[in-house]
């Protein structure tokens, strides 16, 4: 058992893969309690797929990504809203439209730009070739973003819970919005390294929903959410390892596994869970009663 | 004399082309409770958001114990009780972490809470007899009880003007009641509160004074004599009225 725990770490490229992987699964799952309790799941796709021209563009003039990745999800809500705003369109034609448009500009992009290997990456992340600079940027946006979620993390619940009682206080709530959103941004970049843009949105949502079926406090959800993902995220790993099947997706695969697992058998929310507890309960009471 | 709790001095909102408040002026001195009577679209909400700062007016003035709203907000003289179809009840909160929210203007950057916060947010629990409650997840409340939850959370934040959207709405008879006599008492502390309600059957044992709204301010005077069916026909229609005379 040991041995097999093992021997994969026995490799440079698997440490540095476990390493990114950990990293951005906690960053993106401390995140998505927020997303899902929003209802902002969406608006992750969104953002997570819109980045991908600004990454793009600022691997040609050779600027930070995350740069890169922040201008465009400005550029994405902003038209996201205006359409919205100024048209019949509703808001989720209006997400579709701008987030797979500007998707495909980045895709057009990538197809004119020479050396495509390292940009066909962003897409479907590329787990197993994370170099050493591309895991120093990991951790630096990982770190900062996670630190900013932990730091406001009050005032980011009060925004997702009662954004008028925030501005009754004096807070703004659109500056935690815009705040929210740029740490959005950050977040993508931080994971297209490691699933790529296709599968972000998954360590997005899906973290944040499995918490949320197991507790009803949001301190906890904070807690649940990045555990479950990084063992999620590693597991995946080793088992794209043995398997010799795709790691970033096999990471995704993971966490749906887990969350449907949740799903059924949650004692508090589980579709099963709950019917099987209140068997047990039945059955101690008639026990009790005879 | 001290200056009005709430003034609002010809305030005109408009929402695109839709008219909905028109030239609205209302005083309420303090200690005061005031019902706000109207139809749907009457702009009640409106009046809230202008008062809470959330709407600016195109043109009138808005003054919250004399200073302009955006002060008062920073001192944490606002409170705000939502409708409860504003609010996600399955939000995983506890009874006692939404009353702490109250504290949020109190403290710094990270929120963190402080003894004398922990302490507020206790007194605030009990005083809404909601302290066996404190660790509730925030759904699992009567509908009365999530009302004083709310009502606790703008008595810790140290409120002295209260805004309540019906505050009566999904709420039974009895615990009605106990939100009356809760409010009642806030007053008598010197709370200010404005009260926006459809249920008129309440408003004589709670409002010290009542508002007839349709987009203007069509009467303001003692609830018995907002409540006579002709001045509620101004407001609501003749309809209503009708209504009214063959059902008494």
């Amino acid at each position: 058992m040991m041995e097999l725990l093992l021997e994969p770490l026995s490799y440079d490229f698997m440490v540095r893969a476990i390493v990114t992987t950990a990293l951005a699964a906690v960053v993106c799952a401390v995140l998505s309690c927020w997303l899902v309790l929003i209802g902002w799941s969406l608006m992750g796709d969104a953002v997570s797929h819109a980045v991908l021209p600004g990454v793009v563009l600022a691997y040609i003039v050779g600027a930070p990504f995350a740069l890169g990745a922040l201008v465009f999800a400005l550029v994405a809500v902003t038209l996201i809203g205006v359409v919205r705003n100024t048209s019949r369109v509703k808001e989720d034609a209006a997400i579709g439209i701008v987030f797979s448009s500007l998707f495909a500009l980045g895709l057009v992009l990538i197809s004119v730009t020479p050396s495509q290997t390292d940009l066909n990456h962003i897409i479907f992340g590329n787990l197993l070739g994370v170099s050493i600079p591309d895991l120093i940027q990991v951790l630096v946006l990982g770190v900062v973003a996670f630190a900013i979620l932990i730091l406001k993390r009050r005032d980011l619940t009060l925004y997702a819970f009662d954004p008028t009682h925030a501005h009754a206080i004096g807070l703004s709530p659109q500056k935690l919005g815009a705040l929210l959103l740029g740490l959005l941004a950050l977040t993508s970049v931080v994971a297209l390294q490691t699933v790529g843009v296709v599968l972000v949105v998954a360590m997005l949502i899906i973290p944040g929903a499995t918490a949320y079926l197991l507790t009803d406090r949001f301190s906890r959800m904070l807690v649940i959410a990045p555990v479950v993902s990084a063992l999620c995220s590693i597991s995946g790993i080793y088992l794209s390892y043995y398997l010799d099947t795709a790691s970033g997706a096999m990471v995704v695969l993971t966490q749906g596994v887990v969350f449907a697992a949740v799903y059924l058998f949650s004692p508090r929310q589980g579709l099963i869970g709950t019917r099987l507890a209140m068997a047990r309960r039945r059955k101690a009471a008639v026990l009790a009663a005879g | 004399m001290s200056a009005p709790a709430i003034l609002v001095e010809n305030v005109t909102v408009h929402y695109g082309e839709v008219l909905a408040l028109d030239s609205a002026s209302l005083t309420v001195e303090p200690a005061r409770i005031c019902g706000l009577v109207g139809m749907n679209g009457s702009g009640k909400s409106t009046l809230f958001k202008v008062i809470m700062g959330m709407v600016k007016p195109d043109a009138g003035t808005v003054l919250i114990g004399g200073q302009p709203p955006s002060r008062a907000r920073k001192q944490g003289g606002i409170g705000y009780v939502p409708q409860s179809e504003d609010v996600d009840w399955q939000f995983p909160l506890s009874v006692k972490d939404v009353v702490m929210m109250g504290r949020y203007g109190h403290q710094g950057f990270t929120r963190r809470a402080s003894r004398a916060d922990r302490a507020a947010v206790d007194e605030a629990l009990d005083r809404v007899e909601l302290g066996d409650y404190a660790g509730r997840q925030i759904g699992q409340l009567s509908g009365g009880q999530k009302k004083r939850a709310f009502v606790a959370r703008g008595i810790a934040q140290g409120a002295t003007t209260m805004l309540l959207d019906e505050p009566f709405a999904g709420v039974d008879k009895r615990s009605e009641a106990t939100i009356t006599r809760l409010l009642r008492e806030l007053a008598s502390d010197g709370c200010t509160i404005l009260v926006s309600t459809h249920d008129l059957h309440a408003l004589p044992q709670l409002c010290d004074e009542a508002v007839l709204l349709m987009h203007r301010v069509l009467m303001h005077g003692p609830p018995e004599l907002v409540l006579q069916p002709e001045n509620l026909a101004m407001a609501f229609g003749l309809d209503v009225l009708n209504r009214e005379e063959t059902g008494s």
